[in-house]
C-alpha cells in the first residue's frame, strides 16, 4: 500500500514536471516603420497584426512596437499582452489589442530616423524575458536604416532561436533606378540576422502571411 | 604470375591455354572427391539444421493449438454454462412467477367449484309439486245440488278457491323452475373462469417445457464440448471467428462515438484547465477531456459487470446481491452526473465557437452576420453530450466479446505462422540440399572430359580384370534422396534429442 502511495506521488509529481506551458508558447514581436516614407504602408500592418490575433493561441504573447529615431526603449512599444490560458479570456485581450493597434495606427505621426537594429534589440530583450518557446520578430519596414547622429548600433544581435522575419520590404526610388541598393540592404540584414545566429525570412506578397509560421 | 606470363609458358598462347586448362581439370578432377563430400556435407549440415528447426516449430505449433483447443473448449464451457445458467435463471423466474401464485390458483379454484357445488345442489331442488287437488275438484264437481242456491255458492267459491289454488300452485312452480335456470345461468362464468384458470396453468407448464427442452439443447452441447469433440471445436473455432470480426466492427464504431465525444469536450475543457498546458507531447485539455471519456467508458464497464451483462471482472459478478445493487446505483448515478457535465461542455463549447468565430469576423473586417444563431445547433450538441456517454458504456459488451474471442484468433493466427514458419524452415532445407547436388552437378559438367576418360578407363580396367559390381567406385554419381516427411523430420528430432 505504502508503495503504491508512493508511486501515485512520483507519478504526480512527473504530470506536474510535465505541465509546460513556456517551451511551447509562440512569442511575436513586431516592429512598425513609422518613419516619413513609410508609414503611409501602417494599414497593411494593421492587417498583419489581424492575421496575427487569429492565428496565435492561449498562453502566446505578441508584443507591436514603432521604429523611430531611438527604438531602443520600451516607451516605443505600442500594446503587448500574453494571452490568458482560457479562450474567452484571449478572445477579449485580442479585441483589446485590435482596438490599441487601430487608435494608434489612426494617430500615428512619422518619425525623422528609422533604428531598426534599437527595435531588434528591444524585441530580443522583450522575448527573452516573455520565455516563450517559439520566437518571431516580424520587422515591418522598407529595412532602410537611417540613425540619427550620436546614435551607435554597431553592437552584433544574439539571435539563437530567432526567426526574423521582414514584411512589406517595399523598393525605394533609388532601388528601382539601381536593384543593388535593394539586394545589398537585404543581403545586409540577412547577413547580420544570421551571423547572430538567428533565421532570416522575407515575406512581400501579403496574401501569404502564413508563411510566417511555416518554420 | 600475371594473365600474361601464363600465357607464356609456351611459344604458343593456344598451347598454353591448352596446357592450363588441361592442369586446371586435372586439379579439378583431384580435388572432385572431397569437393563433393564437402559440398554434401555442407548441404547436409543445412537441410538437417532447418528440419530439426522445422520439427522444433512444428512441435511448438502443436503444443500451441493444443493449447488453443484447451482454451476454446474451456471458454465454450463457460459460454454453455452461461447459457444453461441463464435458462435455469429463466425456468426459476418462470416458476415463481407462475408457480408462486399457484395457491391463489388453487384457492379460487376451490372456491369456484364450491360455489359451482352450492349452485348445483341448489338447482337440483326439486320445485314445489302441485297439490293433488284435481281429484278433490273433480269430485266436488261432480256433487249435484239441486237447486239450492246456497249450495251453488258454496260449490262455486270452493271451485274458484281451489282454481286460484291451483294457479298459484302452477306460478310458484314456474317461478322455482326459473330460478333454478338463473342459477344454472350464474354458473357459467364460473366455469369459463376455471378454464381460464387451467389454460393459464397450461400455459405456465408448456412454458417451462420449452425452457426445459432449451436447457436440453444447451446440456447436450455442453456434453459435446465436455467430451471435446472436433465438430465442436470447429463450431466454437468458427464462433469466436465471427465473434471477434463483429465485436471488432462494433468497436470501431464505438471509437468513432468516443472520438465525437471527444471532440465536443477538448475545446470548453481549455477553458477549465487551460488551453496552454501541456502533459508531454498532449495538451492538458485534451489529456482531461480523454480522462473524462475513459472514466466514463470504466464507469459503464463497471455498470455492466454489476449488472451481469458482462464477466470481465468476476470480483464484481460474486458479489452479493445488495453490494450489486449498491454499485449499479453508484455507477449509473457517476454516469449520469459524467452526461451531464457533457452536457453543460457541450453548451460551453458552442459558445466558445460563437465567441471565435464573431472575433475571426471582425480580424477580418467582415460585417457581423444578420441571422441570429440559431439554437438547435446548441441543443443538438448538448443532447449528444448527454447521450454518449451512456451509449459508449455498452462498449463493454463488445469489448468482452472482443478480449474473449481475440484469444482464440489470435492463437489462430499464431499457429498458422509458427506452421508457415516451419514450412519456409523445410523448404530451404530441401532448397539448400538440392543447391548442394546441383553445384556437385555443375561441378561434374565443368570436368566431364575427365570423368569421360575416366569412365573410358574404368571400362577397358573392367574387362580386363572383370570387377564386382559392389567395388565399383560410388562417387562418380551422387544420389542423395531427401527425407522430406513430417514423421521422418520428427524421427530426426528425437534421434538428436
Amino acid at each position: 500500500m505504502k508503495k503504491l502511495f508512493a508511486l501515485a506521488i512520483v507519478v504526480c509529481i512527473l504530470m506536474a514536471g510535465c505541465t509546460d506551458i513556456k517551451s511551447r508558447s509562440t512569442g511575436v514581436y513586431m516592429l512598425l516603420d513609422t518613419s516619413g516614407t513609410y508609414a503611409v504602408e501602417l494599414n497593411k500592418a494593421q492587417k498583419i497584426l489581424n492575421y496575427l490575433l487569429g492565428v496565435l493561441a492561449p498562453g502566446d504573447t505578441l508584443a507591436v512596437a514603432r521604429i523611430d529615431t531611438g527604438s531602443f526603449s520600451e516607451k516605443d512599444i505600442i500594446s503587448k499582452v500574453t494571452f490568458d490560458e482560457r479562450p474567452s479570456v484571449a478572445n477579449n485581450q485580442k479585441r483589446a489589442f485590435m482596438q490599441q493597434v487601430e487608435s494608434f495606427v489612426t494617430t500615428v505621426q512619422g518619425s525623422p530616423y528609422t533604428d531598426i537594429s534599437g527595435g531588434i534589440l528591444q524585441a530580443i530583450e522583450y522575448l527573452n524575458e516573455a520565455e516563450s518557446g517559439k520566437k518571431y520578430i516580424l520587422i515591418f519596414s522598407d529595412l532602410k536604416e537611417e540613425l540619427a547622429k550620436g546614435y551607435k548600433r554597431d553592437i552584433p544581435f544574439q539571435l539563437p532561436e530567432y526567426h526574423v522575419i521582414a514584411l512589406n520590404v517595399t523598393k525605394l526610388r533609388g532601388d528601382n533606378i539601381d536593384p543593388k541598393e535593394y539586394l545589398a540592404r537585404v543581403e545586409d540584414w540577412r547577413s547580420k540576422v544570421e551571423n547572430g545566429g538567428g533565421e532570416w525570412g522575407m515575406i512581400n506578397d501579403l496574401e501569404r502571411l502564413d508563411n510566417i509560421f511555416a518554420n | 604470375m600475371t594473365f600474361a606470363n601464363m600465357l607464356n609458358i609456351t611459344s604458343s598462347p593456344a598451347l598454353s591455354i591448352l596446357i592450363w586448362i588441361v592442369l586446371f581439370l586435372l586439379a579439378l578432377y583431384f580435388a572432385r572427391r572431397p569437393f563433393h563430400q564437402v559440398i554434401m556435407s555442407f548441404s547436409k549440415i543445412i537441410r538437417n539444421a532447418l528440419r530439426l528447426s522445422a520439427a522444433s516449430v512444428l512441435s511448438a505449433e502443436k503444443r500451441l493449438a493444443l493449447r488453443n483447443r484447451e482454451v476454446l473448449m474451456a471458454a465454450g464451457l463457460e459460454n454453455a454454462e452461461r447459457k444453461v445458467e441463464r435458462e435455469f435463471d429463466r425456468i426459476a423466474a418462470a416458476v415463481t412467477r407462475d408457480l408462486e401464485g399457484y395457491p391463489n390458483v388453487h384457492r379460487q379454484l376451490s372456491e369456484v367449484i364450491v360455489k359451482l357445488d352450492e349452485d348445483y345442489t341448489s338447482s337440483a331442488d326439486v320445485p314445489p309439486s302441485l297439490p293433488n287437488w284435481m281429484p278433490i275438484i273433480e269430485s266436488i264437481a261432480k256433487i249435484e245440488h239441486s237447486g239450492d242456491s246456497m249450495v251453488a255458492n258454496m260449490l262455486a267459491e270452493i271451485n274458484r278457491s281451489l282454481t286460484e289454488q291451483n294457479k298459484k300452485a302452477i306460478e310458484d312452480y314456474r317461478n322455482s323452475t326459473a330460478a333454478r335456470h338463473g342459477i344454472l345461468n350464474k354458473m357459467m362464468p364460473f366455469w369459463r373462469k376455471v378454464q381460464r384458470s387451467l389454460d393459464s396453468i397450461t400455459g405456465s407448464i408448456d412454458n417451462i417445457k420449452n425452457r426445459a427442452k432449451t436447457v436440453d439443447r444447451s446440456m447436450n452441447e455442453y456434453e459435446k464440448i465436455r467430451a471435446g469433440s472436433d465438430a465442436a471445436a470447429r463450431a466454437l473455432s468458427t464462433s469466436a471467428l465471427t465473434q471477434f470480426a463483429i465485436a471488432g466492427l462494433v468497436l470501431l464504431i464505438a471509437i468513432g462515438g468516443a472520438i465525437i465525444n471527444f471532440n465536443l469536450i477538448a475545446l470548453p475543457m481549455s477553458e477549465m484547465v487551460g488551453g496552454a498546458s501541456y502533459i508531454g507531447p498532449f495538451k492538458t485539455s485534451d489529456v482531461a477531456g480523454l480522462v473524462i471519456i475513459l472514466v466514463e467508458l470504466t464507469m459503464g464497464l463497471f455498470l455492466m459487470e454489476s449488472l451481469r451483462i458482462t464477466r470481465l471482472f468476476p470480483i464484481i459478478g460474486a458479489m452479493d446481491d445488495k453490494m450489486r445493487h449498491r454499485m449499479i446505483i453508484i455507477t449509473f448515478t457517476l454516469l449520469a452526473i459524467l452526461a451531464g457535465v457533457e452536457s453543460a461542455l457541450a453548451f460551453m463549447r458552442d459558445r466558445i465557437a460563437h465567441d471565435m468565430e464573431m472575433l475571426r469576423q471582425t480580424l477580418a473586417g467582415a460585417e457581423q452576420m444578420g441571422l441570429p444563431p440559431s439554437i438547435i445547433p446548441t441543443v443538438g450538441q448538448m443532447v449528444l453530450g448527454f447521450i454518449l456517454p451512456f451509449a459508449l458504456a455498452f462498449v463493454a459488451i463488445p469489448l468482452e466479446m472482443f478480449v474473449t474471442s481475440s484469444r482464440t484468433v489470435l492463437g489462430a493466427g499464431a499457429a498458422w505462422l509458427l506452421r508457415m514458419f516451419a514450412f519456409l524452415l523445410r523448404l530451404l532445407g530441401n532448397i539448400g540440399f538440392y543447391l548442394g547436388r546441383f553445384i556437385v552437378n555443375v561441378y561434374d559438367l565443368a570436368i566431364f572430359p575427365a570423368i569421360w576418360l575416366e569412365g573410358i578407363i574404368m571400362a577397358t580396367k573392367s574387362k580386363k580384370v572383370d570387377l564386382p559390381e559392389s567395388a565399383a567406385p560410388e562417387d562418380s554419381h551422387l544420389v542423395e534422396e531427401a527425407a522430406d516427411s513430417y514423421d521422418e523430420t520428427i524421427q530426426i528430432k528425437e534421434q538428436q534429442e
